[in-house]
């Protein structure tokens, strides 16, 4: 298959979606360019998976407009916006074989037969289902059927390929193999890709630009680097892996930084937004940011260091993952390689520039049960690669 | 090795200290107490249908006048009278069921989404089961009657110059078959519908293909098994037709169906033989209806369709 870029740049211009009167997307602007991946991420309910359907055409829009180069194309029905779909379910078509499901889109275009047959042949191999290609999608696996989904997507040369959380159903293992895969499929067909998914890891590390959405309004649009390391507010913040927030009140400013307090504890935190004392304010660190002092040798300044009580601790390989609370009951997760037991008492130094300040806005921490349930990367070999870069 | 007297010889050979218990041996294979829950159907079927069905069989056999045991069906067929009622009943039930099924396709495959007012349209379309023939009857009898509703407003607004015959005839049997059986297949093919996983169909539509690809590659082929089952369920609802035969057709001619010659034989001449020949062969020709019928169904994906079923 040929590299194919049918359009210079997607627009996507405040495209807006209600449900019964409520905004499950809100003034979506994106600018997608050809041969981007695009990973749209967030908590489930937030709008990824709506603004996926309003691109490919099977949700109307009830605002907003997309554009594709100069032609506007949200008023096309799905068939003629010419855009690969692979779908959380597969949606493989039951009663048809491999080689059907992955022809049907090439038949549908009428394309001559000898076409059709050579280009599912060279889908099939790209895929490597060569051995598959007569079974029903019902004697395949999961990751095989998955591979059949994204084969079918790609054989029509789409100039966009919309996935929706193509990787939820597949064991870990697979989801591993499985995110190369789509990765490398991308970068050698020269595929757009827009990816939805709530895993913050797999976003990550796939995507070239990640859009976080929260309640059908976007958060942040960045490089996985930005997101990382500067997300804009809290809640993404806690999306990306920063396990403890705490809300504080701001005490005074200290230079570029400023001083929090409350609880207990008073530390200097990097503002995100200029800040004034008495702001409410919820500040983020990541577990691996909070640096395990065991014993008394406290040198460093009282306002970037807690002491605490360690109270629960999951083995992790090298390191371990560790809760420790302070005396006024702070919970804090803390990723460390001392060998710790429930009961020690230790100090965690914190590097201001590691503690980001967020302004906690109108929603209480209280109601971040849904944000923090996908916070803590599911897999804990790759893990390190991701976090142990840190801020740079 | 007591036990093992009782292994069947495709179980596995295990030494005779680990032979698992005969009770568990038999829960293996689906033979435990709660086989007892079936012995309520089990005495229902046993009482009310195979015995009788068997006792009709034999009935058949042994004809009234003497002669050999199939005498009653050598009478059936070489009575002109009698086989025509074959071709009358088969003339109304056919096409009832297709026209049934081929009707509620359409309705169905618009309402099998969510959307407003969805249980009020389903209500009026399946009201009707709950009329039973003889109200059908009677209304189709004061609606389509010569001096009907239907027939007096055509001729008051001069498209008509007299009253179109659409009771007492073939006509009125028909409109009353669909007026019975239209709500039982709707429901069917609804449900069938709702079982082909939405998804499906927007895959197909994100792959190029418009309305009627996706109605044709996708979802007919899906439906088609579901299409043959509420076929041949309304087929054998339209085969029995009895009342409405009577009530709003013309009972001695064009719409004298077997279940009357039946009755007829039973209960007017009380030659029992003889109406149980004529339900044997009843049931033969809706069985080599339904057979053709599951055989063209065989022909198709008949597995999951991914939806909630």
């Amino acid at each position: 298959m040929t590299q194919t870029s049918t359009f210079s740049e997607l627009r996507l211009d405040g495209v807006s979606r209600q449900f019964a009167g409520t905004d499950a997307l809100k003034d979506l602007d994106l600018t997608i360019r050809a041969g981007e991946f695009i990973a749209l991420l967030g908590p489930s309910g937030c709008g990824k998976s709506t603004a996926l359907n309003c691109l490919a055409g099977l949700l109307p829009l009830t605002g907003g407009s997309i554009w594709q180069d100069e032609k506007r194309i949200d008023t096309l029905p799905p068939e003629r916006r010419g855009f690969g779909m692979v779908f959380q379910n597969y949606a493989l078509f039951p009663h048809m074989t491999v080689r059907s499901n992955i022809a049907f889109g090439l038949q549908m275009r009428r394309l001559p037969k000898q076409e059709v047959a050579q280009r599912t042949d060279e889908a099939i191999r790209l895929v490597q289902l060569e051995e598959h290609a007569g079974k029903l999608p019902g004697q395949l696996s999961g990751g095989q059927q998955q591979r059949v989904a994204i084969a079918r997507a790609v054989v029509l040369e789409p100039s966009l390929v919309l996935m929706d959380e193509p990787l939820s159903n597949l064991d870990a293992k697979l989801r591993l193999e499985m995110r190369t895969e789509i990765r490398r499929l991308h970068q050698s067909l020269g595929l757009t890709t827009v990816y939805v998914t709530h895993d913050q890891e797999e976003a990550l590390s796939m995507a070239d630009r990640l859009v976080v959405l929260r309640k059908g309004k976007v958060q942040q649009i960045g490089t996985p680097e930005d997101l990382h390391t500067r997300p804009a507010n809290w809640h993404v913040a806690d999306f990306m892996g920063f396990r403890n927030l705490v809300e504080l009140t701001v005490s005074g400013a200290d230079g570029d930084l400023v001083v929090v307090e409350d609880k207990g504890l008073k530390l200097a935190a990097t503002p995100v937004e200029p800040l004034s004392t008495g702001d409410a304010v919820v500040v983020a660190v990541r577990p691996e940011d909070l640096v395990v002092r065991t014993g008394a040798g406290g040198h460093s300044s009282p306002s970037s260091s807690v002491d605490a009580v360690v109270e629960v601790v999951e083995y992790q390989g090298r390191e371990l993952a560790v809760e420790v609370r302070t005396r006024e009951g702070q919970r804090l997760h803390v990723r460390t390689g001392e060998r710790l037991a429930p009961g020690d008492a230790v100090t965690l130094d914190v590097d201001p520039v590691r503690l980001l300040a967020f302004p906690r806005g109108d929603e209480p921490l209280a109601g971040r049960a849904t944000l923090g349930a996908d916070a803590e990367p599911r897999d804990k070999d790759v893990a390190p690669a991701l976090s142990g870069s840190g801020p740079s | 090795m007591t036990v093992r007297t009782e292994t069947p010889p495709q179980a596995p050979r295990q030494a005779p200290r680990n032979a698992p218990s005969l009770r568990h041996r038999l829960a293996e294979r689906g033979i435990d107490s709660q086989l007892l829950l079936l012995v309520p159907a089990m005495v229902f079927v046993i009482g009310l249908f195979i015995y009788p069905f068997l006792y009709g069989l034999g009935l058949s056999f042994q004809p009234t006048n003497g002669g050999g045991p199939l005498t009653e069906y050598k009478r059936f067929f070489e009575d002109t009278f009698q086989r025509d009622t074959i071709w009358k009943t088969l003339r109304l039930a056919i096409p009832a069921a297709l026209f049934n099924v081929l009707a509620a396709v359409p309705i169905a495959y618009r309402m099998r989404g969510r959307f407003r007012g969805k249980r009020l349209i389903t209500t009026l379309l399946v009201i009707p089961i709950t009329l039973g023939t003889v109200l059908t009857a009677e209304g189709l009898l004061n609606f389509l009657g010569p001096a009907g509703w239907f027939n007096r407003v055509l001729i008051s607004a001069g498209i008509l110059d007299e009253p179109l015959r659409l009771v007492n005839n073939y006509w009125g049997v028909f409109f009353s078959l669909v007026i019975t059986g239209f709500p039982f297949a709707f429901l069917l093919i609804l449900s069938y519908l709702s079982g082909i996983d939405p998804s499906l169909e927007r895959a197909a539509a994100t792959l190029g293909a418009d309305w009627r690809a996706r109605f044709r590659r996708i979802t007919l082929p899906l439906l088609a098994p579901g299409l043959a089952t509420t076929f041949c369920l309304t087929f054998v609802l339209a085969f029995s037709v009895f009342p409405s035969a009577i009530l709003v057709g013309n009972p001695t001619g064009e719409t004298r169906v077997i279940s009357i010659a039946a009755y007829q034989a039973a209960y007017e001449q009380y030659d029992y033989p003889f109406a149980s020949a004529i339900a044997m062969i009843m049931g033969a020709i809706e069985i080599v209806i339904i057979g053709v019928v599951l055989l063209w169904r065989s022909q198709f994906y008949v597995g999951s369709t991914g939806g909630k079923g």
